[in-house]
C-alpha cells in the first residue's frame, strides 16, 4: 500500500482545531473569527470553552477581515476561520490593505483548500489562493503537510506578530513530517536525499511525492524530496541547492500552476542557476465533477504522474543527462 | 514613522481641554478658528502636490476637527497608548484633511505637510498608519474602515474596556456592500461604543449621489439596520459635539453630518467638479482669502 493510501490518514482541521484551542487557554489575546463557518473549520468545541472569544460575522467575508483587523489593531489575534475559496477570494482586497499593508497580525485560516470540495465543484474550490497570496506584499503564505505541521504552524503564526495565510487540509493525509522536524520560516524540510532529481512538494502532494521516490528508487533514480510549507517566503537557498546538485525540479501542488509554489521555484531557478523544470498542478482550467481523489489523479498530482515528470525530465535531454 | 510634535502636542492639550469645559459659544468659536486654519492648510498641500481631493477634505473638516479638539481621547505624543480612542476615517481619498488635523494636533510637525504626495514623503494620497501616527488602518479603497472600526468595537466590548471607536465615511462610499456587512453585525453585536459618521454632502465623484445610486431613505436605512440616528448640521460644530455624545440606548450610532462639498470656498461649494479639481494659482489666493475670514 502506498503512503497516499495509508488507513492513518488524517482531516487536519481537527489538529489545527485543538491546537488553537490550547493556545488560547494559555493566550487571551487569541480569538476565532469566522463567517457561520463554526462547523466547518471544527471550532465547536472552541466555542463552547470560549464563547465571547468566537466572534462570528456571518456570510460576510469582507467585514470579516476587516473586522479581524480591527481586533488586531486593538491587541488581539484573530485567527480567521473559513472556507478558502470564499475567504482569500471575496476579501482579497480586504486581505491585501486592511492585513498585508497595514501590517495587522491577523492570521488568515483557508480551510478546506484545493479541491477539498471536489463534487461541489469550481465556486467552492481554492486552486487559486497561491497565487493571489504570492501577489500581496508582507504576507506570509504556508501550506501545511500534515496534523503535525499544521499544529506547528498555528503555534508559529500566533507568536510571528506578521500577516499570516495558511492552508487548512480537509482532504485526509498520512503523517510525512518527521517528528523531530524544525518548522521555520522560509526553511524547506528534506524528506528524501538523491542526487538525481528533486521534488518539491506541498500540503496533499507530499504522500505522493514520497511513493513516486520510493518507486524510482527501485528503478535506480535518486529523488530528493523537499517539503516547502513556506510559499512566501520561499526557501531559496534549499531550492538553489536541489538546482545546483540535481539535474532538474519538478513541483507538485493542489493549486493552479499559474502563480503558486511551481512558479515561485521557478522564478528563483531561471534568475540564478536555470535547470529544467515540471510544474505539477491543476493547468489553468475549471475542474470537472469529481471527488478530490479523482481530481487530483484527473490533473495528474498522483504518485503516477510525478514518477511521468521525473521520467519525462530525465528522458526529454534538457536534463543535462 | 514621523515623530510628534511636542509644543504643537501640548498647545493641542491645552486648546482642546479649553473647548470641552467652555459654554457652547465660545466652543464653536473655538472649533471654527481650528476648522479654518485646518483648511487652509489643506489648500496649500493641494495647491503644492498639484492633486489632492480638495471637495471633501473641506466638507469632513469640521467634522475632524469636532472629534478631536472635542470628543475624542488621544495623546499625539503616545500614538498607539491602548486606551486611546480609535478613530479611522474611512474614505481615505480624504488624506489631506485628516493630516492637516494630525500636524495641527501634534502627532507630526506641520512642516511635513508640504510633502504631500512628494516622491518618498510619508503622507500619501492615500493614509498608511505605519508611516503616519495617529493613522489606525490604511484605507483609500472604499468600504474598508467601517468593518476595521467595528473589529475595534468588538476587541474593547471583549475586554471590558471603555475607550470608543470613531470611524467616518463618504456617502457616496455607502454604496458599497462591506459597509452594510459591518453594520449588521455593529448592532447585532451592540457595539454601543462605535459610533459611524457620514459626511453627507450628497456629491460623489462623478455626479450627485442621488442621481448615481439612490441612498435615500438614509436614515431610514440605518434605522432598520439597527442604528440610532442622529441627523445634524455637518459644519454646526456644537451640533456635532452634541450628536458624537456616547449612546443612550445601548445601540451603535450614526451621525448623518449633512454637509457642503468644498465648503468655505464659494466657487467650490457643492459643485461636482471640485471633487479632485486642483485650484488655478489665482484660485488658491482668493481660497485662502475666504478661508482666513
Amino acid at each position: 500500500m502506498t503512503l497516499a493510501e495509508q488507513a492513518a490518514t488524517f482531516d487536519c482541521r481537527q489538529a489545527f482545531a485543538e491546537e488553537l484551542t490550547a493556545l488560547a487557554r494559555v493566550d487571551d489575546r487569541i480569538v476565532a473569527v469566522c463567517n457561520d463557518s463554526v462547523g466547518s473549520s471544527n471550532l465547536v468545541g472552541f466555542r463552547q470553552e470560549f464563547p465571547d472569544r468566537l466572534v462570528n460575522v456571518g456570510i460576510a467575508e469582507q467585514d470579516l477581515v476587516g473586522v479581524a483587523a480591527g481586533l488586531a489593531n486593538a491587541g488581539r489575534i484573530p485567527f480567521v476561520c473559513a472556507a478558502a475559496p470564499f475567504l482569500t477570494g471575496r476579501a482579497l482586497e480586504q486581505i491585501k490593505a486592511d492585513v498585508a499593508y497595514s501590517r495587522a497580525h491577523v492570521v488568515l485560516c483557508g480551510q478546506s483548500p484545493g479541491m477539498a470540495y471536489g463534487e461541489l465543484g469550481p465556486t467552492h474550490h481554492s486552486i487559486e489562493d497561491l497565487s493571489w497570496m504570492r501577489a500581496v506584499a508582507n504576507l506570509d503564505v504556508i501550506v501545511p503537510a500534515d496534523p503535525d505541521q499544521t499544529r506547528a504552524a498555528v503555534r508559529w503564526a500566533a507568536a510571528s506578530g506578521r500577516p499570516v495565510y495558511m492552508r487548512i487540509p480537509r482532504f485526509k493525509v498520512p503523517v510525512v513530517t518527521p517528528p523531530d522536524a524544525p518548522f521555520a520560516r522560509g526553511r524547506a524540510i528534506r524528506l528524501v536525499d538523491g542526487d538525481d532529481v528533486t521534488v518539491i512538494a506541498i500540503g496533499s502532494l507530499i504522500s505522493r511525492a514520497l511513493d513516486a521516490a520510493a518507486r524510482l528508487r527501485g528503478e535506480g533514480i535518486g529523488v530528493r524530496v523537499l517539503n516547502m510549507p513556506f510559499v512566501d517566503p520561499l526557501d531559496t537557498a534549499a531550492v538553489l541547492a536541489a538546482a545546483r546538485q540535481t539535474r532538474g525540479i519538478v513541483t507538485a501542488e493542489e493549486a493552479t500552476t499559474s502563480g503558486g509554489l511551481g512558479a515561485a521555484v521557478a522564478s528563483t531557478v531561471v534568475t540564478a542557476h536555470p535547470v529544467p523544470m515540471r510544474i505539477l498542478g491543476v493547468p489553468r482550467v475549471f475542474a470537472p465533477t469529481g471527488d478530490t481523489a479523482f481530481l487530483l489523479d484527473h490533473f495528474g498530482l498522483s504518485a503516477d504522474g510525478i514518477v511521468a515528470a521525473v521520467r519525462d525530465l530525465l528522458g526529454s535531454g534538457d536534463g543535462h543527462g | 514613522m514621523l515623530s510628534a510634535d511636542p509644543a504643537a502636542a501640548a498647545e493641542y492639550r491645552a486648546v482642546s481641554a479649553r473647548i470641552r469645559a467652555a459654554d457652547p459659544e465660545s466652543t464653536a468659536a473655538g472649533l471654527r478658528d481650528i476648522s479654518q486654519g485646518v483648511r487652509r492648510s489643506i489648500v496649500r498641500m493641494i495647491d503644492r502636490a498639484g492633486m489632492g481631493h480638495i471637495g471633501g477634505d473641506l466638507s469632513v473638516t469640521d467634522i475632524l476637527v469636532t472629534c478631536f479638539w472635542g470628543v475624542l481621547s488621544l495623546d499625539p505624543q503616545r500614538p498607539a497608548w491602548t486606551g486611546r480612542d480609535r478613530f479611522i476615517l474611512s474614505k481615505g481619498h480624504c488624506a489631506a484633511a485628516l493630516y492637516s488635523t494630525l500636524a495641527h494636533s501634534g502627532f507630526f510637525h506641520v512642516d511635513e505637510l508640504a510633502t504631500f504626495m512628494a516622491p518618498m514623503s510619508a503622507l500619501n494620497g492615500h493614509p498608511n498608519k505605519n508611516e503616519v501616527p495617529g493613522v489606525e488602518t490604511n484605507t483609500g479603497a472604499l468600504g474598508h474602515g467601517f468593518p476595521v472600526a467595528t473589529g475595534c468595537a468588538i476587541a474593547a466590548q471583549l475586554g471590558g474596556e471603555t475607550w470608543r471607536t470613531v470611524v467616518v465615511l463618504g456617502d457616496g462610499e455607502m454604496q458599497e456592500g462591506s459597509n452594510w456587512e459591518a453594520a449588521m453585525t455593529a448592532s447585532h453585536y451592540g457595539l454601543s461604543s462605535l459610533t459611524a459618521v457620514v459626511d453627507r454632502n450628497r456629491l460623489q465623484q462623478g455626479a450627485r449621489t442621488e442621481e448615481t445610486k439612490r441612498l435615500e431613505p438614509f436614515a431610514d436605512k440605518w434605522r432598520s439596520f439597527g442604528w440610532e440616528v442622529r441627523d445634524v448640521d455637518g459644519h454646526d460644530h456644537v451640533a456635532l459635539l452634541q450628536a458624537l455624545a456616547p449612546s443612550s440606548a445601548g445601540d451603535p450610532v450614526v451621525v448623518i453630518a449633512n454637509t457642503i462639498k468644498g465648503k468655505g470656498v464659494s466657487f467650490m461649494e457643492d459643485r461636482v467638479e471640485w471633487h479632485h479639481k486642483v485650484p488655478t494659482r489665482e484660485q488658491v489666493e482668493l481660497a485662502l482669502a475666504e478661508l482666513a475670514a
